[in-house]
C-alpha cells in the first residue's frame, strides 16, 4: 500500500463510520421517548437480501422480455417460449425444461443433420467418474446424454483431453464459463443450488470424512 | 405525539417515498429466455436493431451439433463475426435461413428485434449472475472487433 492508497481508504473508513453515526442517531431521534423500540425495524439502506436478485416470471413472451425491442413490429410475430415448451417435461431451472427427458421420452426429435431428418446421433454411453475432495457426492460425466446433442470435437481435445482425469477441473473454473463452464451456466443447465446434485450425483462412501487441513493436523495447541 | 416525532415520522415517510420512486427508477433486469444471445458487433453502428438468437427455438429443431460442429459456430457470443455477406454466402444464419430449410433473409425484422444500444451478450449466464464476477482480460482471440 503506498501513502495515496493508505490516505483514500482511510478517508473512506471516516466516511463509513459517519454514515453509521448518522444511523444511529437517526434512529434513536425516530424511536424518541414515547415510541416502543422496534428491534426488527432496519433502515431502508439494509433491506434483506441486497444482492439476490429473484425473476418475478419465467419464460415471457419475446415483446416483454426486456431484450426484444415492443416498438419492432416483427418482434410480435415471434413464438411465445410457452407455446413451444407445451407437453414437454418440465425442469426449475434454464429454460424451466428438462431438455434430457424430453429427448429419452421422444417428445422431441431435433435433426442431427441441417437437411436429413433421418441421420441419427452416435451415442457414446461411458459414463466418468470423477471423485472431489469435498463433502459433497463425487462428480459423474454421463457421455450418453452429451453425445445425444453434442459431437465429440465440440469438446475433445479443446475442452477436455479424451482421457481420465487428465483434465484438472474446479468449481471456480466451471463458474468463470470454463470447462463444464463453457456450456453449463450458458446454454446446458445452470449452475445453482437446485443443480448441484445433477453433476455432484454419486453419494460418497458411508466411512467417508473431509481430509483435514494441514493447519489442523500440525496445530500446536491441539 | 410530540411535533418533534411528528416531523420524524412526516421526514421518514418522505425518505421512504424517494427511496421507492429511486427503486421504481432503476432498470429493471431483462428477463428473457435462459440463453437468448444479443448479437451487436455492428448492427448498432449500421442502423439496425442488434439480431437476437434464441437456442430454445432453434434446439427444439436441432442438436447443437448441427451449428457448432458442421456450421463451424464457435462457442463464444459475438466472437463469430458475423455479417450479411456471410449471411448471403450462405453461412452461419444463411447456412439456414435461406428459404428452403428456414425463411429466407429479406426477413430482416425477425432476426434484427433487440432493442437498440444493448452490448453482445448471452442472456441468464451464471457468470452474468454471479454478485462479483472476477476480472478476466481479454484474450487476443476473444478480442470483439
Ligand atoms: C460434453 C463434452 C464431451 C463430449 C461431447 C464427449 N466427451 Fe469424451 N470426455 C469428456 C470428459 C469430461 C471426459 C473425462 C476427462 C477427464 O476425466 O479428465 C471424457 C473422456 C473421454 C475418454 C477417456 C475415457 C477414459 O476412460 O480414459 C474417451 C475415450 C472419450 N471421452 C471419447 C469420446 C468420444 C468418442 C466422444 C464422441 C462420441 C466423446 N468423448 C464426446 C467430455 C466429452
Ligand atoms: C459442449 C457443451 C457441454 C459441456 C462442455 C458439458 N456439458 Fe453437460 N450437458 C450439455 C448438454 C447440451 C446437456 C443436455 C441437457 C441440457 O441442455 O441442460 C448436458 C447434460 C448434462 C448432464 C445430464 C443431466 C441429466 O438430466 O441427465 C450432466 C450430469 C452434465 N451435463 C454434466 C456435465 C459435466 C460434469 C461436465 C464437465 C465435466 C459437462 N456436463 C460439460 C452440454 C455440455
Ligand atoms: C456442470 C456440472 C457441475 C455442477 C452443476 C456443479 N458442480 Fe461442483 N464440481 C464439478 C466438477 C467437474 C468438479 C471437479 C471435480 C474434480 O476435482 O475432478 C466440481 C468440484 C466441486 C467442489 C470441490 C472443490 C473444487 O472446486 O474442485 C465443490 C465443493 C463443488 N464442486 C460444489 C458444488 C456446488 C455447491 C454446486 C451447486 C451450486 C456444484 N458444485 C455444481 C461439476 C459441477
Ligand atoms: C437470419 C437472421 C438475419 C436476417 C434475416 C438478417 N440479418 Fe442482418 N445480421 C444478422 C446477424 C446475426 C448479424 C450480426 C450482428 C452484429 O454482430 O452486429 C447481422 C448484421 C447486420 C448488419 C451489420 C453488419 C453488416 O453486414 O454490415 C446489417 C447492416 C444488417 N445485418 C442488415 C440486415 C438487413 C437489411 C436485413 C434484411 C434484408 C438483414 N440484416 C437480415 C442476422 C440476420
Ligand atoms: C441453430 C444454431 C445453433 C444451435 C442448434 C445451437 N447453437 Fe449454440 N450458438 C449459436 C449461435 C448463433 C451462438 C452465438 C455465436 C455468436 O454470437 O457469434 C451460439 C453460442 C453458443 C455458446 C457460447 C456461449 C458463450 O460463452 O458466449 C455456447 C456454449 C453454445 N452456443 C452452446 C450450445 C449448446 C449446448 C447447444 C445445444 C443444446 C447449442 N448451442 C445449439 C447457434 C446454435
Ligand atoms: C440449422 C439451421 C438454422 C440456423 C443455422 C439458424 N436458424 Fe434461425 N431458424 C431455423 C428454423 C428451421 C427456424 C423456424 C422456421 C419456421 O418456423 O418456419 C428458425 C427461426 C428463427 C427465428 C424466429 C423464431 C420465432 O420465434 O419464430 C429467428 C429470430 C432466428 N431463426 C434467428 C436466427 C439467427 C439470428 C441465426 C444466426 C445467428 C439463425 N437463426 C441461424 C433454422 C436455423
Amino acid at each position: 500500500m503506498n501513502h495515496k492508497t493508505k490516505a483514500i481508504s482511510f478517508s473512506l473508513a471516516m466516511l463509513m463510520s459517519a454514515f453509521a453515526w448518522n444511523a444511529q442517531s437517526y434512529a434513536d431521534e425516530v424511536t424518541g421517548v414515547e415510541l416502543p423500540v422496534m428491534l426488527a425495524e432496519v433502515s431502508p439502506a439494509n433491506i434483506f437480501n441486497v444482492n439476490l436478485k429473484k425473476p418475478k416470471s419465467r419464460n415471457l413472451p419475446p415483446a416483454e422480455d426486456g431484450i426484444h425491442d415492443p416498438e419492432n413490429e416483427a418482434t410480435h410475430s415471434l413464438q411465445h417460449p410457452l407455446d413451444a415448451y407445451k407437453g414437454l417435461p418440465t425442469s426449475e431451472y434454464g429454460n424451466y425444461v428438462d431438455w434430457v427427458k424430453a429427448l429419452d421420452e421422444g417428445k422431441l426429435r431435433p435433426r442431427w443433420d441441417r437437411s436429413d431428418p433421418n441421420e441419427e446421433p452416435f451415442v457414446l454411453d461411458l459414463d466418468i467418474v470423477r471423485p472431489v475432495k469435498a463433502s459433497v457426492p463425487d462428480v459423474v460425466f454421463p457421455h450418453r446424454q452429451h453425445t445425444e446433442w453434442l459431437y465429440c470435437s465440440n469438446c475433445h481435445p479443446a475442452i477436455f483431453i479424451p482421457q481420465k482425469n487428465a483434465n484438472q477441473i474446479s468449481m471456480s473454473a466451471i463458474l468463470l464459463g470454463e470447462k463444464c463452464g463453457v456450456c453449463h451456466g450458458k446454454v446446458s443447465f445452470p449452475i445453482e443450488t437446485k443443480t448441484c446434485r445433477k453433476c455432484h450425483s454419486k453419494p460418497k462412501p458411508a466411512d467417508w470424512t473431509p481430509p483435514l487441513s494441514e493447519a489442523t493436523l500440525k496445530n500446536p495447541w491441539k | 405525539m410530540s411535533s418533534k416525532i411528528k416531523r420524524n415520522v412526516l421526514k421518514s415517510m418522505i425518505i421512504g417515498v424517494l427511496a421507492y420512486m429511486g427503486a421504481l427508477g432503476v432498470p429493471q433486469p431483462a428477463q428473457a429466455e435462459y440463453a437468448d444471445v444479443v448479437i451487436n458487433n455492428y448492427a448498432d453502428a449500421a442502423g439496425m436493431r442488434p439480431a437476437v438468437f434464441p437456442h430454445w427455438f432453434h434446439r427444439i429443431r436441432f442438436r447443437c451439433k448441427v451449428c457448432h460442429t458442421d456450421l463451424g459456430f464457435a462457442f463464444k457470443a459475438g466472437g463469430n463475426k458475423i455479417d450479411m455477406a456471410k449471411i448471403i454466402d450462405g453461412k452461419f444464419c444463411g447456412a439456414c435461413h435461406n428459404g428452403e430449410i428456414s425463411w429466407s433473409v429479406e426477413n430482416c425484422a425477425l432476426c434484427h428485434s433487440g432493442i437498440p444500444g444493448q452490448p453482445t451478450h448471452f442472456h441468464g449466464s451464471t457468470v452474468q449472475r454471479l454478485i462479483a464476477p472476477a476480472y478476466k482480460p481479454l484474450q487476443d482471440k476473444d478480442a470483439k472487433n
